[in-house]
């Protein structure tokens, strides 16, 4: 974190281009996010949202561009980087706690061979009662509910400590509390001076959550501040042919539109 | 059979056979998680061509080079699943399928081959196909005993790290681990475990007892420090189970015994296992059923009670006491006697 100054975006990423076969995925990303921002990253399906979290975070090989975290390549400033993967990217059926997949956070900063203290385990019982599940620390995963779950994946993020976070679909399937719970949970880290990267659905909740956008489809299509970047216009790009239903869904009550995942 | 505890040489037949049982529990709980209980069965059938080319090429029959021999042909197999599935449509499972049966082929055809020619003493290679715990010299019981413990404790030092690896492969590699290298690792240390076992379990079914005893402990924990733990009690308890017996009842293979013992296990956790068991399951819910029938009971007869509480308030005039009596029974019958109260106060 010495090496952090003000002018130096948290995140910086130019040409990225992934394709999983032959077809490019993501073409030419380029885009810059300024600190503390809560940030929506928004397109449709397969616009290729998680794809870009994952080429940021070196999980999918780009083929060209690079991603910049704090100017330096993510190998070196790994430690500054939480990432709160899908919910179904796990069995839930695994035999452990809560807490004890929050204490996972922490092996990063453990290393190899060393095994979680005394120390971690204040930590993460922290973390799991800043996103209130406190009390349900030694329960089995799979007896969580989803939206408990989505905040056992957050609490995990939050133990890393990190500066710049990635959450791909944190309100996907889960109840009003809990997405109140991650709301708070957003606004606290950007008090924090964290930045938060949400790859988000629900076009109802963007104006309220978020402060940039990011529009994604196979190309950035905008990026900036929400009152400006989050209009119409761009979204009809942004969606395409889908914009009939989004026109519509928009015009039905919040609650309706909220389902709508 | 009860000479075991007499005989030093069948007391160290038993006490490999245990280690063997124990490593394989321990390293096939993560193989179980993972989702790739069938890896073991393909390191398995793959290592009869790697100890039957080991001891053509030699002539000799000895634990360590059949264990190279065998590490070979296993990391062979693997590295052509993992080039089926990478390049094909093929899907992992049916992609074993056909590795494991190719080799396993080529280790018959091998092994017939052996055994019709003038190779050196040969005889007891067929051993491997079953298992004879009985025919390890103690000099193989040191290898191998050695190299069991030497599983358990690479485990117990990567234990997080492998943890991590079963749960979620994606944020370990975020988090800055190899995990590439760590699960490079944990095949080989599964290939280590099936090769020292086979000479106990046979390459048919060592695979049992990497899968078995792991699955049987699932049902008794959702810890998976008690998992590994439980998981190499049962492979030992397995293993000790089939050395004994099968050196008791002569020319009884061990292999079987081994699995058959695992399997007993595993039925017994399926019916008694807390929670997850069959039996522990039926408990519950005739429990939460016979608490559901009570409950509404108890609802019936407190709308009973309080209406008969409203009639005789009515009719009489109550006392102090009788209203505390009341109070602690039923909370709800408070303000309807209080209701009342106030009802012929006025």
């Amino acid at each position: 974190m010495t090496n952090r100054n003000r002018n130096v975006p948290p995140l910086a990423v130019s040409g990225l281009t992934v394709a999983y076969r032959k077809k490019p995925v993501l073409r030419d990303v380029t885009f810059e996010i300024a600190e503390r921002q809560l940030v929506g990253i928004i397109g449709p399906n397969g616009a290729g949202k998680s794809t870009l979290i994952k080429a940021i975070l070196g999980l999918q090989p780009a083929l060209s561009g690079e991603a910049l975290i704090y100017g330096k390549p993510y190998k070196v400033n790994r430690k500054l980087v939480g990432y709160v993967p899908q919910r179904e990217s796990v069995d839930w059926d695994f035999p452990t706690s809560a807490l004890d997949v929050v204490m996972m956070g922490r092996y990063g900063h453990l290393g190899l061979f060393r095994r979680p203290g005394a120390r971690e385990r204040e930590l993460a019982m922290d973390c799991l009662d800043k996103v209130g599940m406190a009390d349900f620390a030694h329960r089995q995963i799979s007896q969580l509910s989803g939206g408990q779950q989505q905040r056992v994946f957050l609490a995990r993020a939050l133990a890393q400590d990190a500066t710049l976070y990635f959450m791909d679909e944190p309100f996907a399937g889960v109840d009003a509390a809990t997405e109140k719970a991650i709301v708070t949970l957003l606004n606290e880290l950007k008090r924090n001076g964290k930045t938060v990267l949400v790859v988000h659905h629900d076009l109802a909740t963007v104006a309220d959550y978020f402060d940039s956008v990011l529009l994604l489809n196979g190309e950035v299509i905008a990026c900036g501040p929400t009152e400006t970047t989050f209009t119409p216009e761009r979204l009809q790009q942004a969606y395409g042919g889908k914009l009939a239903f989004v026109a519509r869904s928009e015009r039905e009550p919040a609650g309706a539109a909220g389902n709508g995942r | 059979m009860l000479n075991l505890l007499t005989d030093p040489n069948l007391r160290w037949i038993l006490l490999g056979s245990m280690l063997l049982g124990l490593s394989g529990g321990v390293i096939g709980t993560f193989s179980y998680l993972r989702k790739q209980s069938l890896i073991g069965d393909t390191l398995a059938h793959a290592a009869l061509p790697g100890i039957c080319i080991a001891f053509m090429l030699t002539g000799v029959k000895s634990v360590g080079l059949f264990l190279v021999g065998a590490l070979l042909a296993g990391a062979a197999a693997t590295l052509s699943v993992t080039l089926i599935t990478r390049y094909s449509r093929i899907k992992p499972d049916a992609a074993m399928g056909i590795v494991l049966s190719l080799f396993f082929a080529v280790g018959i055809v091998l092994l017939t081959r052996i055994q019709h020619s003038s190779y050196g003493n040969q005889s007891g290679l067929d051993k491997f196909l079953f298992g004879q715990a009985a025919s390890m010299t103690s000099s193989d019981l040191y290898t191998l005993g050695g190299v069991a413990l030497l599983l358990v404790i690479a485990c117990g030092l990567l234990y997080k790290e492998f943890k991590l690896l079963s749960f979620d492969p994606g944020y370990g590699r975020g988090l800055g681990f190899p995990m590439g290298l760590l699960e490079q690792l944990l095949l080989g240390l599964t290939t280590v475990a099936v090769v020292v076992g086979i000479q106990a379990v046979g390459v048919v079914l060592v695979a049992a007892l990497l899968i078995t005893p792991a699955v049987s402990a699932r049902y008794w924990t959702d810890r998976l420090g008690v998992m590994t733990v439980l998981a190499g009690l049962f492979g030992a308890l397995s293993g000790a189970a089939g050395a004994w017996i099968s050196s008791g009842v002569s020319q009884l293979p061990t292999g079987p015994i081994s699995v058959l013992a695992a399997t007993a296990c595993f039925v017994a956790s399926v019916l008694f296992g807390p929670r997850r068991g069959l039996a522990a399951k039926l408990l519950g819910r005739r429990s939460a059923r016979r608490r559901w029938l009570a409950e509404s009971a108890g609802v019936a007869a407190r709308a009973n009670i309080q209406a008969a509480m409203q009639a005789t308030a009515q009719a009489a005039v109550l006392t102090d006491g009788q209203a505390n009596v009341h109070d602690n029974a039923h909370p709800n019958v408070h303000s309807a006697a209080h209701a009342n109260e106030r009802g012929t106060s006025v």
